[in-house]
């Protein structure tokens, strides 16, 4: 099997530290007394609860239903009792609360009745939504839901599938062990896969220091009898992110502003392959994951971790030496220290790393740039890191756009190298979240404006309408009173005989139309004058009941209008482009 | 953890390593110097280094910076070591104490410091003093003069009066001088083959710093703290310029290697256009910022009215930056089929 391999630019090669957590078979880890499960563990809608605090509840029960097609459900790890739907502390490097269902277990971690679905008789649909039900997302630490990326595009047909096995950051072993215990279930999840995106090829991407695993995927795949190529890639951070894997192993490249499936490649992290079959074979939703606990402790393991683990039993598990200080989710190019190790194991915990002083020193002070491009050297979307933190420093935003923050993927190549110890990274996800908050408030104001504006046009709508209406009204009144006035000529006809009998004889017929048109346009402009009236006394009073939110969102509308006047023509550049780009 | 931004885990370079490479790079070069003229050139190295030191010092501390973690860094000492392999050897202490001050207060820390400075510091401190004190500043020695440290030291030191012991100039400004005199009598290749100053394939003695700067230099390319687009863009485009003219007329222009092993050729290409502060960033951006240099630097040396023209080819090229850099801006990743 030949496979003609491209390279990506850039990259580092960190120290790998993988040794130490491979040694022993992926471990269960013992059931917590409390689970701790967030609703929300995927991208997309936070899943609505559908149990109640003293519920009963079994092994894969739904306990949150997914909120939307983007969204992903989730379910008990165990059978137990519901003790509360309360925010608890999230595995989120802001520690923020979220809405969690704690569980009690019983002990007896009985199942629901898991029914297997014949996938394959079943319309494409309705697998994809069966993968949602069962909280289907991506395991490799994104989390997005994957019944999502499941549909081709609908001009390019997908050439390649591109099964994600690299797992490039240091520390990281669960993906590996993964492959080596359970190659088969990968196997024939990357075969679903590929038949609902009817995928010409599947290629599986495993760097090369994983021998095993290699080996192990292989073995699988003939034993199955697929077709599915596994290629072993060069061992280079990030080679594991999904675009550089594509670019390695398919020579295509995904820039941001386009979606994979538009190139005809889409790519899944082998743990998700992983899921999916069980999910669609055994009715197993995603109630656990493989965990690799290691760093500085004296038992480096994968554990099969189920979600809602509290942290604290997790690390407990490895035995964390005494002068631990720190833990990071994630890998340490790109994870985050744990603020609190209440928070729970979720489908994004990947990897949970012990840290001391000696494994992550202190950064050293950070000195000025001195532009020598090493950043740029290892950037692998081959951006000018150097350039956006210059931009981003001088929150020039529309500079970075220019230079293409949002193709900046995180990876953390650029920190890695940069003599001057920069934390590029920050700078970069800092220019990202100013351009999308005040995109936000951008659009806070436009929209302010907009429904502004539109209350306006209604009033004056209505205003015009009663206008109408009076003005009809009053016609027809003086209509009415026409006859009246008729009958009430004669007192008249009495001071002129001669027009009295002319009129008489010729009822009403010549002076009466102009008296209602007079009549008419004065109703009309009586009408006009008093909404005009009405308008004025209401204006007022509207602007001055707004909330200070408001009032600061008109004058920043106004203050706008007067910057677009002032600078003519508009500075395009500086505009901030579309954030989603 | 003293830090909570990811990557925690960092990579083995820092300035001070970049800095001290740099300054290992100058190594070859600087051993070639002493064996050809003698130990002085240590103690122009050091004269630089403390005034270097002194006036980052100063800077640092009526800019409240931390005084320490910046002198450490090493940039200052890259900058006294170029001043000084640039000056002549025996440039009265004075010289290279006010240009190294210049450098480092006027073209370093009054465009805000380390990182900050759109020129090359060292090019302006040559370019201030060439411009200042011309006599001075080209007074090579020859190299059949044979000085001993003693003398040497009291020239730098400034006890012996100048003028009548330093009878050489640099191989450029002899053979600039010689076809200015020569008003067309002379031709170079006799020039080359009669003179002492002029050695095998450049000026005596010259030539072999010269290739002590090119071993430097490719050793920081393997390194990678220098990329080899600029180097190769000057030396590429001084090779062919020079090549042009010499095949037009060598009786009138001197061969391209002549000037590749020249003056400030070699250390030019390899530490002074290859500076990242001042210079281009992209790829394309460097090669043209090598290329435009070359061009500058033969024009001003061969036609100007200054020896060597590195110094100026550099300052200009630096003004031309900002540009090069925005025009030369490379695709990104899956943006290459846009374009």
């Amino acid at each position: 099997m030949l496979q003609h391999l491209f390279g990506f630019k850039g990259g580092v090669k960190p120290q790998t530290n993988k040794a130490p957590s491979v040694q022993q078979a992926i471990g269960q880890a013992p059931l917590p007394e409390r689970l701790y499960v967030p609703l929300h563990q995927s991208i997309g809608g936070s899943p609505n609860p559908l149990v109640e605090a003293g519920e009963q509840v079994l092994k894969g029960q739904l306990i949150g239903g997914a909120d939307g097609w983007m969204s992903a459900a989730v379910h008990a790890p165990t059978s137990g009792i519901v003790l509360a739907i309360e925010q608890h502390v999230a595995a989120h490097p802001s520690g923020l609360p979220t809405l969690t269902v704690v569980i009690a277990p019983d002990g007896r971690d009985e199942w629901i009745a898991r029914t297997p679905l014949d996938y394959r008789s079943l319309a494409p649909e309705r697998v994809r939504e069966a993968l949602r039900d069962a909280g289907v997302v991506g395991l490799g630490g994104a989390v997005f839901p994957s019944h999502a990326k499941l549909t081709a595009a609908s001009s390019v047909a997908v050439e390649q599938l591109v099964i994600n096995g690299a797992e490039c950051e240091p520390f990281m072993t669960c993906d590996d062990l993964l492959m080596r215990e359970r190659a088969e279930e990968i196997v024939r999840g990357s075969a679903i896969f590929r038949e609902l995106l009817a995928a010409r090829r599947v290629l599986i991407g495993i760097e090369d220091n994983k021998p095993e695993a290699v080996a192990a995927m292989q073995a699988a795949v003939q034993r199955l009898g697929e077709d599915h190529e596994v290629v072993a890639v060069p061992t280079r951070y990030p080679a594991g992110g999904a675009k550089q894997l594509i670019r390695v192993l398919t020579g295509k490249e995904v820039p941001a502003s386009k979606r994979s499936t538009e190139l005809g490649v889409q790519c899944f992290n082998v743990a998700t392959a992983y899921t999916a079959y069980r999910a669609l074979a055994y009715g197993e939703p995603v109630i656990s994951r493989i965990v690799t606990l290691t760093g500085n402790v004296l038992q480096p393991r994968n554990w099969e971790v189920r979600l809602g683990t509290p942290l604290r039993n997790l690390v407990a598990l490895g035995q964390p030496k005494a002068d631990t200080s720190s833990y990071l989710m994630g890998g340490p190019m790109m994870g985050f220290e744990i603020p609190d190790l209440a928070a729970p194991v979720i489908k994004a915990t990947n990897c949970v790393i012990a840290g001391s002083p000696t494994l992550f020193p202190p950064r050293p002070p950070e000195m000025p740039c001195i532009r020598c491009g090493a950043c740029a050297e290892v950037c692998p979307h081959e951006l000018q890191p150097f350039e956006l933190y210059w931009f981003a420093r001088a929150r020039n935003f529309g500079k970075t756009q220019e230079y293409h923050l949002f193709d900046c993927i995180e990876c953390g190549c650029c920190s890695y190298v940069c003599p001057s110890h920069i934390p590029l990274v920050q700078y970069f996800r800092f220019a990202k979240s100013e351009i999308w908050s005040r995109e936000r408030e951008k659009q806070a104001a436009e929209a302010a404006k907009a429904r502004f504006e539109l209350r306006n046009a209604r009033a004056e709508r209505e205003q015009a309408e009663k206008a109408e209406r009076l003005a009809r009204a009053a016609t027809t009144r003086s209509s009415e009173r026409k006859p009246a006035s008729v009958a009430a000529s004669p007192p008249v006809a009495v001071s002129e005989p001669g027009v009295a009998s002319a009129v008489a004889s010729e009822p009403a017929i010549a002076p009466t139309p102009v008296d209602a048109d007079a009549l008419k346009k004065a109703t009309i402009v009586a009408a006009m004058e008093r909404a005009r009236a009405q308008r004025a006394a209401v204006q007022p009073r509207n602007t001055e009941q707004l909330t200070p939110q408001q009032q600061r969102e008109i004058a920043a509308i106004e203050a706008r209008r007067a910057n677009l006047q002032a600078e003519s023509p508009p500075d395009a550049v500086n505009q901030p482009r579309r954030a989603a780009e | 953890m003293a830090f909570s931004t990811p990557p925690y885990v960092l990579g083995p370079g820092s300035v001070r390593r970049v800095m001290l490479q740099v300054l290992i790079g100058l190594l070859p070069g600087i051993a070639a110097y002493i064996w050809l003229l003698g130990a002085s050139i240590v103690l122009q190295l050091l004269i630089a280094t403390v005034a270097a030191l002194a006036g980052e010092a100063l800077m640092l501390w009526l800019r409240g910076k931390p005084q320490g973690l910046f002198l450490s860094d090493g940039s200052a000492v890259v900058t006294a070591w170029l001043i000084a392999l640039a000056f002549p050897p025996l440039a009265p202490w004075w010289l290279i104490v006010g240009g190294t001050l210049f450098a480092i207060v006027v073209a370093k820390h009054l465009y805000g410091g380390l990182g900050q400075n759109p020129f090359n510091p060292a090019m302006i401190a040559f370019a201030v003093c060439i411009v200042s004190f011309p006599a001075l500043m080209s007074q090579w020695p020859a190299l059949g003069l044979k000085l001993t440290l003693v003398e040497q030291l009291k020239f730098i030191a400034g006890l012996i009066p100048r003028i009548d012991v330093m009878s050489g100039a640099t191989p450029l400004d002899a053979l600039k001088t010689a076809l200015k005199l020569g008003e067309g009598t002379v031709d170079v290749p006799t020039l080359l083959a009669t003179q002492e100053v002029f050695g095998n394939f450049a000026g005596r003695g010259w030539e072999w710093v010269s290739v002590g700067y090119l071993v430097g230099g490719l050793w920081l390319w393997q390194k990678k703290i220098i990329s080899w687009q600029a180097p190769l863009g000057f030396l590429g485009s001084l090779f062919l310029l020079a090549a042009v003219l010499w095949i037009w007329s060598p009786q009138q222009f001197a061969n391209p290697f002549f000037h590749l092993f020249s003056g400030g050729s070699m250390l030019g290409a390899f530490f002074i256009v290859t500076d990242p502060v001042s210079g281009s960033t992209t790829s394309r951006g460097k090669l043209i910022f090598g290329f435009a240099a070359g061009v500058l630097a033969y024009l001003i040396r061969v036609f100007g009215g200054y020896p060597d023209g590195i110094a100026f080819a550099v300052l200009l090229m630096n003004l031309c930056v900002p540009l090069i850099d925005m025009y030369t801006q490379p695709p990104i990743f899956g943006m290459k089929n846009e374009r």
